[in-house]
């Protein structure tokens, strides 16, 4: 009984549990990168310089200047895709691989909280890079920003972000079904998204049933709109209009989070129930 | 170091590098996942050319981001294969440690495991080829093509990203395992000064000496011009210069990278063994 009663014996519940579980799996994520950061190199800097490479091929087309702005934007914003791609959506499956998924199942947190953690862990770094992205634009290529509202620019920005998460948790859950192939879908998600969803230019150029599918991706929409919002012409490059695009993202954003959450507590059932989700298959 | 266990680490190793990177799933699949990719990286570049240009697929800038793109895929595919082994087995398979201490030759090891991603390469800058020519109207004339000029530069160059991909390989086993690939992030950086998708002109002055100083930037002259020369030759990067003596510049730094390669790869690997690194994982 005293033991029990001593200081570091209580237990987390509810939220306070919640919180202390995206903190501690944020924790290693944050510290490892302080320990060794080669990955300002190879996560940052050379990525910076692909990007670069795609304003040089419009600048080598003659293109408006706009277009320069849009590979910025659309190269900061990888940075996002590459974090719920390769940081959350695969990296439960590398957990599993290593070991550490049985540990997450058996504690009694919410697999949500670990994919949050996750996610706050690796956002260090991907809002680094996208943060470097834009002032390279903004230094190097002259690129300039004209808010023409911050308030919807703010909620594009956010809804994008809960959709897009959201969504990174709702892969997770599929990736872990996929075993080995995870992976390669995790690879297979980047090029054809880029394609997609207009990284590179805007989405507005591709046939309209075409974007309108990619707008299952909510950088497709987000992306779309904050160019409306931050270039004086984005509005004639515009998909949709910004109001109605905010709309759309406030319904990815709870659908998205929803399913997740039901995901995740099946694979957790069937991994209680069955035992093979936590196993190692290789 | 005999003959026969060099050969033997690097056949096993292709074999084993094939079959991790192919058996994961069914043919079909397989063969989904081999087109889709590079078709997609190919398609952005083809839907910003046709923004811009209007749909005028005829002007010799198409062809020349075309092919620049769809070659530039061996590049990311070798230095990644050879670089990335580094990381599948020290970190996921976990058997890094043992390749160590069996009797096989590590370089080659690794090399061979580059391999399969080569094969994959190989097949992804086929599809995109055959893409270019049966939709986008790129024009190769197979009669007038150098063959001997391609299949040379091709060979040289492939050699060249492998030994690429070793340093890549020597540098992965220093570092921890953070989400990115160096192999693909390096190929990123490089695609912006070898002149891939767009000529060195278009960079500024003072960066272009950097261009000039990549063996990739000669080898994809050269493939350029062996596939379509009355085409590539319109650019004026390099066209003072001859075929031949592009040929020897690329063999040249190909031999000074190669060798930067090999000397890298071996101070990382005496570090990695000294401070213990070979069968370290870092999960973050």
């Amino acid at each position: 009984m005293e033991a029990v009663s001593r200081k570091y014996s209580h237990k987390n519940t509810g939220w306070r549990l919640f919180l202390a579980t995206i903190f501690a799996r944020a924790y290693p994520r944050i510290v490892g990168q302080q320990r060794e950061i080669s990955w300002l190199v190879f996560d940052l800097i050379m990525p910076m310089l692909g990007v670069t490479a795609y304003v040089f091929v419009y600048r080598a087309l003659n293109a408006p200047e706009e277009y320069v702005g849009f590979v910025v934007m659309g190269g900061a914003m990888t940075a996002f895709w590459m974090n719920i791609l390769w940081s959350m959506s695969s990296q439960l499956y590398w957990e599993k691989e290593q070991g550490n998924l049985a540990l997450y199942i058996m504690a009694p947190n919410s697999m949500m909280a670990i994919l949050l953690g996750m996610a706050l862990g690796g956002m260090l770094a991907t809002a680094l890079r996208a943060l470097v992205v834009t002032l390279f634009g903004i230094f190097i290529f002259g690129v300039t920003y004209t808010v023409s509202s911050y308030l919807q620019l703010f909620l594009v920005f956010m809804l994008a972000m809960i959709a897009l998460y959201g969504m990174g948790m709702m892969m997770a859950s599929a990736f872990l079904l996929f075993g080995r192939e995870a992976w390669h879908m995790a690879n297979l998600a980047q090029e054809p998204v880029f394609l997609a969803s207009g990284f590179y230019f805007p989405i507005k150029s591709l046939p309209f049933w075409v974007a309108a599918g990619a707008s299952i991706i909510p950088l497709t929409l987000g992306m779309d709109a904050m160019r409306q919002l931050v270039f004086p012409s984005g509005f004639q490059f515009g998909f949709l209009d910004v109001n109605i695009e905010i709309g759309i993202l406030l319904v990815l954003s709870i659908s998205f989070v929803t399913i997740a959450k039901f995901l995740l507590a099946y694979i957790e059932k069937i991994a209680v129930r069955e035992g093979r989700v936590t196993e190692s298959r290789r | 170091m005999q003959p026969t266990i060099s050969w033997r680490s690097f056949r096993m190793a292709a074999w084993l590098g094939w079959l991790i990177e192919s058996n994961w799933t069914d043919p079909f699949l397989f063969a989904v996942y081999s087109i889709v990719k590079p078709i997609s990286g190919a398609a952005i570049l083809v839907v910003m050319y046709s923004i811009i240009s209007g749909g005028n697929f005829d002007n010799a800038m198409f062809p020349y981001i075309y092919l620049g793109n769809a070659f530039y895929i061996y590049v990311g595919a070798v230095m990644t294969g050879v670089s990335w082994a580094v990381v599948d087995d020290r970190e996921h398979y976990k058997t890094l440690k043992y390749m160590y201490i069996a009797p096989i030759h590590i370089p080659l090891y690794l090399l061979g495991r580059g391999v399969a991603r080569f094969v994959t390469g190989s097949i992804a800058v086929f599809i995109t080829l055959a893409a270019g020519i049966l939709f986008l109207n790129v024009k190769i004339n197979f009669a007038e093509v150098d063959w001997l000029l391609f299949f040379v530069t091709l060979i040289l160059g492939v050699v060249m990203l492998a030994l690429l991909g070793l340093l890549l390989a020597g540098v992965t086993l220093t570092v921890a395992r953070h989400e990115g690939f160096i192999g693909e992030a390096t190929a990123g950086a490089l695609y912006i000064f070898s002149g891939a998708i767009f000529p060195l002109d278009v960079l500024p002055e003072w960066l272009r000496p950097i261009g000039y100083f990549m063996p990739t930037t000669y080898w994809l002259e050269l493939l350029r011009r062996s596939l379509i020369g009355n085409v590539a030759e319109i650019f004026p990067t390099l066209a003072g210069f001859s075929n031949l003596e592009i040929l020897g510049v690329l063999f040249g730094l190909s031999v000074l990278f190669g060798a930067v390669s090999i000397w890298v790869f071996r101070y990382c690997d005496a570090i990695a063994r000294e401070r213990g690194l070979i069968d370290r994982t870092t999960n973050y």
